[in-house]
């Protein structure tokens, strides 16, 4: 981090203003050779206005804001130049500082920083990107609650509880022959590992409902040819329809196949092949079907009401069966022909997709089925991606095998071990403890300019 | 004595002795410079060897090929291993050394080895040409030359004794300290101040031994070094005693305790988290009734003992009272008494992980 780095923060395009950034020793010096007035002396915090000139040629009429270290985003000297915000004139001003002695930062490199010299931990920053991403309110609370540093005090508090087990030990290891500490036993130690254990087990079950606000829910709508899938799409997605093709500029695309239930996505998988069975005669095929659901984490199977069950709807059943799930009785506006005893089972809604009341009444039900009730009023402290997941995983079967161990009677220096590692682990979580190759994988994901 | 040496080592304590050792049993021609040379391996503070940290360096010094466990295996007073009721990675092995015999069966060894010569002097000075290490000049203006210096200088660099507010420019036990920080400074060197201390002595005699808890060895038959088994009778070996202060103790130190050279602030050093002075365990800990001290003995050949756990620096005066309002103390004599050590150091972040410094110098700490 001897090196001063510089990157594009706004989005390429065309728009009124673009932010070009520097963080490094020397972000004033190299702006000041560049730019139309000294800025060596200028008071941390402040913004100019002035000229970005080649020379004596003027590239861009801009304002400059100086942030001194430490108390900027990466903690080092940080300059930004809002300049004009064509691509043109961006990437002429960005290669004049190139020219000056800055370097193009790599993907993440600003927050790799922000890390790196302890400003924020390794959940802070990925929830920079997460925020960044974010399309629902949900999504963003979420993140915002982590860049507020929500779960890193709630691991925190779990691997301040893990550290007293640990020294409490250690103590009685390295000082043998002081009978004034209290020794420490494997059925003193065992309380205090099973209120770990259910704390971890807490954490971990919320995880579901981090994943599932950051994630969204892949779904899919499986049934035969022409019992109406095509229909319920429209009608589940028409309600966001209204909302999103108001704002000009937003293609289709990006909406289609995304459904907003109280802020949670759901992202309906191969909208396209749902539109095109629908009036082909031709069998939808188990197999495609099966594929579909093993990769959804939510199945909406449809069968027609007005006709019996077939062999092929009964497969559909048993897959969908095997993951969150719900059946909906299509066309009651019609005479109910099918088997409702066979079918009850699975307490379908029976419903059409010519009244508006039945959407409601399915999206109730998904409410209910991912406990979404619950996440409007949480404190959002929630895991939220499969890193944070699989270490607290970790970390908690850590904490069983010490349980197990306990209750085999292995001597307490080798229970401690587990403890040890599972607060390591945990540890991992908020990069306390980190891996040179973890740390460029996880930043290389950003885009460049944060 | 020769001018040119292949490695020269400054300081004769128990790294330079390992230092002079490995370098010439490799059959380097191998200088160990000490300031008194009676007093090579000395051991100025705690007769222990071995413990839960300490016995896993031993071991390893001994797998390796180093002098520590051997000879302490020929000169302990009481072997014990400590942990036994816990797994097999944590017990430790701790040998009360005699103070006598093992400085004295070092010296044999050293005396013994080929290549290696010793020389009493003080080092003032290392000195480098183009950025590499050429000798050093001792404080009589010689100048002796090498390729290697390895510094084991321990706590006498710019060493001062505190008692109270009294500040004397003096290593341990009463030796000369060493004038090399200038040299090293000047080399550009980061030197950090630290600080340590030790307990008093008390005599054997004047202790009440009824009053204490014996502390015996082990039955069993332990050594530190994997060459040989050792083969000992364990009721020859000698016990040590446990006491505790007491509330009266903690008052004399809470009433006194401006007067120390640490919380009297006469003290730059920092103090090691693992050695704390009486006064710090009173402080810190001050709602603990007692705290647990160790009548260890220093050596057959004479009558101290060595009050472990009790390291301060209040003046002398107070240390009599102190020691006084202990059970088992109430008469005791100080044969020596107990004084803290501040001393310059060089700071670690300037080593590779080798010891080697980092800079262009080939100098070795």
């Amino acid at each position: 981090m001897s090196d001063t780095i510089v990157a594009i923060s706004t989005a390429l395009g065309v728009g009124a203003i673009s932010l070009i950034r520097l963080s490094g020793p020397e972000a004033i010096l190299i702006v000041n050779k560049v730019f139309s007035k000294d800025l060596t002396d200028v008071s941390s915090h402040t913004i100019h206005y002035g000229h970005i000139k080649k020379k004596e040629e003027i590239i861009d009429e801009v304002l400059v804001t100086v942030m001194r270290s430490p108390k900027t985003f990466t903690t080092e000297d940080v300059v930004e130049i809002n300049c004009h915000g064509g691509i043109q004139v961006t990437e002429d001003v960005l290669k004049l500082l190139l020219q000056n002695g800055a370097r193009l930062a790599e993907p993440g490199e600003f927050t790799k920083r922000a890390f790196l010299n302890g400003r924020i931990d390794l959940v802070e920053a990925e929830s920079v990107m997460d925020l960044i991403e974010s399309k629902t309110k949900q999504s963003r609370k979420l993140a915002i609650s982590q860049l507020n540093g929500n779960l890193s005090r709630s691991i925190e508090r779990l691997r301040q509880k893990l550290l007293d087990v640990i020294s409490a030990i250690e103590v009685n290891i390295d000082y043998p022959e002081y009978e004034d500490i209290e020794e420490m036993t494997n059925e003193k130690v065992l309380p205090h590992l099973k209120n770990i254990q259910s704390d971890l087990e807490t954490i971990l079950k919320k995880s579901e409902s981090g994943r599932v606000i950051k994630e969204g829910i892949k779904t899919v709508i499986v049934g035969r040819p022409n019992v109406g899938k095509s229909s319920l799409l429209n009608q589940l997605l028409e309600e966001d329809k209204a909302i999103v093709t108001d704002i000009e500029g937003t293609t289709r695309d990006v909406v289609e196949g995304t459904i907003l239930v109280d802020g949670i996505l759901l992202q309906v998988l191969d909208t396209a092949g749902i539109r095109e069975t629908e009036d082909k005669i031709e069998q939808l095929g188990v197999q495609k079907s099966l594929k579909l659901i093993e990769e959804a984490s939510f199945v909406l199977v449809v069968l027609n009401g007005s006709e019996a069950l077939t062999k092929e709807d009964e497969e559909l059943l048993h897959l969908a069966a095997t993951k969150p799930s719900l059946v909906l009785i299509n066309k009651n506006d019609l005479p109910i022909k099918i088997d409702t005893t066979m079918v009850d089972q699975y307490h379908p809604i029976y419903m059409n997709t010519k009244e508006e009341k039945y959407i409601d009444q399915i999206k109730s039900a998904i409410r209910e089925l991912f406990q979404l009730d619950g996440i409007e009023n949480d404190d959002f402290t929630y895991l939220s991606n499969a890193r944070q997941i699989g270490l607290a995983t970790e970390a908690q079967s850590l904490v069983n095998e010490a349980i197990v161990s306990i209750e085999k009677e292995v001597p307490i220096d080798l229970v401690e071990s587990d403890v040890k590692r599972a607060w390591e682990t945990l540890g991992e979580i908020t990069g306390k403890t980190y891996q040179e190759e973890l740390l460029d994988h996880l930043f290389s994901h950003f885009c460049v300019g944060k | 004595m020769q001018e040119n040496y292949e490695v020269i080592v400054v300081g004769g304590g128990h790294a330079g002795c390992e230092a002079s050792l490995a370098s010439a049993r490799m059959g380097a021609k191998t200088l160990l410079i000490t300031g008194n040379i009676q007093n090579i391996a000395d051991m100025p503070c705690n007769p222990s060897i071995g413990g839960p940290a300490k016995g896993i360096i031993v071991r390893e010094i001994d797998a390796l090929g180093g002098q520590m466990g051997k000879t302490s295996d020929r000169s302990f007073l009481q072997m014990k291993m400590l942990n036994t009721k816990k797994g097999r990675a944590v017990q430790a092995l701790r040998a009360q050394a005699d103070k006598v015999a093992y400085p004295e069966e070092m010296r044999r060894v050293i005396k013994s080895t080929k290549n290696l010569s010793l020389l009493e002097g003080m080092v003032e000075k290392l000195f480098t040409k183009d950025g590499k290490i050429q000798g050093i000049q001792l404080r009589d203006g010689s100048n002796i030359f090498s390729q290697t210096v390895i510094l084991t200088t321990g706590t006498y660099l710019k060493a001062m004794v505190l008692v109270g507010s009294e500040k004397t420019s003096s290593g341990p036990h009463g030796e000369e300290p060493s004038n090399l920080s200038e040299s090293l400074k000047e080399l550009g060197f980061q030197l950090l101040r630290l600080k340590t201390g030790t307990p008093p002595r008390l005599e054997r005699n004047s202790i009440d031994f009824s009053k204490t808890k014996e502390e015996p060895g082990d039955d069993k038959n332990y050594s530190f070094s994997f060459d040989q088994k050792l083969k000992y009778d364990p009721k020859n070996q000698l016990p040590c005693y446990l006491v505790y202060t007491n509330d009266l103790t903690h008052q004399i130190i809470k009433d006194h305790l401006n007067e120390s050279s640490m919380y009297g602030g006469f003290v730059e050093g920092i103090g090691p988290r693992y050695c704390p002075s009486i006064e710090d365990k009173v402080v810190r800990f001050s709602d603990k009734p007692r705290h647990q001290l160790f009548l260890e003995p220093e050596s057959k050949e004479y009558d101290d003992i060595y009050l472990q756990g009790f390291s301060t620096s209040m003046p002398h005066k107070v240390q009599e009272e102190m020691i006084h309002s202990i059970e088992g103390l109430e008469h005791a004599v100080i044969k020596k008494y107990a004084y803290a050590i501040e001393y310059d150091a060089i700071d670690p972040l300037q080593l590779k992980p080798s010891l080697e410094t980092r800079t262009r110098f080939d100098c070795w700490n």
